[in-house]
């Protein structure tokens, strides 16, 4: 007797795997290229109208507070972006799939300029809040290393001819540097920080005013959906740079002659 | 609606070179990452096609 249970769990295994193939995932990245692009930008207006334009001066710093509008949403994507980039990077080296572990490149460098932006707009507010660009407290620190971490993974990648070993070794490094993720997470609360505490949290209501808070999570959004953007359209490079040969990219419009 | 002109505005309360210099730099980082994405894109599409022509095309 044939066995009628065999046909649904290989349909199931293939819309498990189907978008793990570099073609597939190469063409879905392609359609939702143009949302990413769109969320972003309509969530940054609004976000900035909110943010610059409803919103009230703050009683206490002025208005020097509305740095928070980008330090925040860029601290957030620096953090998420690293552990999405771990993640990638581990399940790449577990399984042996390359399409992760091209993700996982593709992800480094919006996750650094993300730290980069959460570290140049935080010294911004610094200097008329606290008096000082830069000040080494557990919160500062980490989140410098964070960059560190960043610029080490693509360095490491960037030193390997052979794309396999790069990724291996990415992995390792961005595994273990994921340690760091927490600390800066909860460094205001581990240690006495010039840093003030978190604005938002999950376990509490937020220490800030509606409308702030409103302008502050549509640019969470903006950053969100650009960040998503962008390491989908790297990938799709990485793709078809990593993937040359394969008759599926031969066959691509895009590269038919002009 | 905080501003009543647009000098105040651009002011920001005396904080116009913290909260622009923030603005600005984001805008400019973020600018320079879309270029950086369509040129990395541009110069791979243009590699592949260079290596896609059989070698009596070549000039």
């Amino acid at each position: 007797m044939s066995l009628p249970t065999a046909l649904p769990r290989t349909a199931m295994q293939r819309r498990w795997t189907h978008y793990a193939s570099p073609s597939t995932f190469y063409a879905l990245a392609g359609r939702m290229l143009p949302w990413c692009w769109a969320i972003a930008a309509a969530a940054a207006a609004a976000g900035l109208v909110v943010g610059l334009l409803v919103a009230p001066t703050d009683a206490q710093q002025g208005d020097a507070y509305r740095i928070i509008f980008v330090h925040v949403p860029a601290a957030w994507m620096s953090m998420i972006i690293y552990l999405a980039m771990a993640f990638w990077a581990a399940v790449g080296l577990v399984f042996n799939t390359r399409l992760s572990s091209m993700m996982a490149r593709a992800l480094a460098p919006t996750g650094a300029l993300m730290t980069l932006l959460a570290l140049w707009t935080g010294a911004l507010w610094g200097k008329p809040t606290w008096g000082t660009w830069w000040v080494w407290d557990a919160r500062l620190t980490s989140e410098l290393l964070l960059l560190f971490l960043y610029l080490g993974f693509m360095a490491l990648q960037a030193a390997h001819d052979d794309p396999r070993v790069g990724d291996r070794l990415g992995a390792v490094l961005a595994i273990v540097g994921a340690v760091n993720v927490p600390v800066i997470y909860f460094s205001v609360r581990w240690w006495n920080t010039l840093h003030q505490g978190a604005s938002v949290s999950l376990t509490q209501a937020p220490s800030m005013a509606r409308v702030m808070l409103a302008g502050m999570l549509l640019m969470a959004v903006a950053f969100w959906a650009w960040s998503i953007g962008a390491a989908l359209h790297r990938l799709r490079t990485i793709v078809l740079v990593r993937e040359r040969g394969a008759d599926w990219v031969a066959a691509l419009p895009e590269l038919r002659r002009p | 609606m905080n501003w009543s002109s647009l000098e105040e505005f651009a002011a920001m309360g005396g904080y116009a070179l913290y909260v622009w210099g923030s603005l600005g730099m984001c805008a400019a980082a973020l600018g320079w990452e879309a270029v950086m994405l369509a040129l990395q894109r541009r110069r791979a599409i243009d590699e592949l096609r260079e290596d896609a022509r059989a070698p009596e095309d070549r000039p």
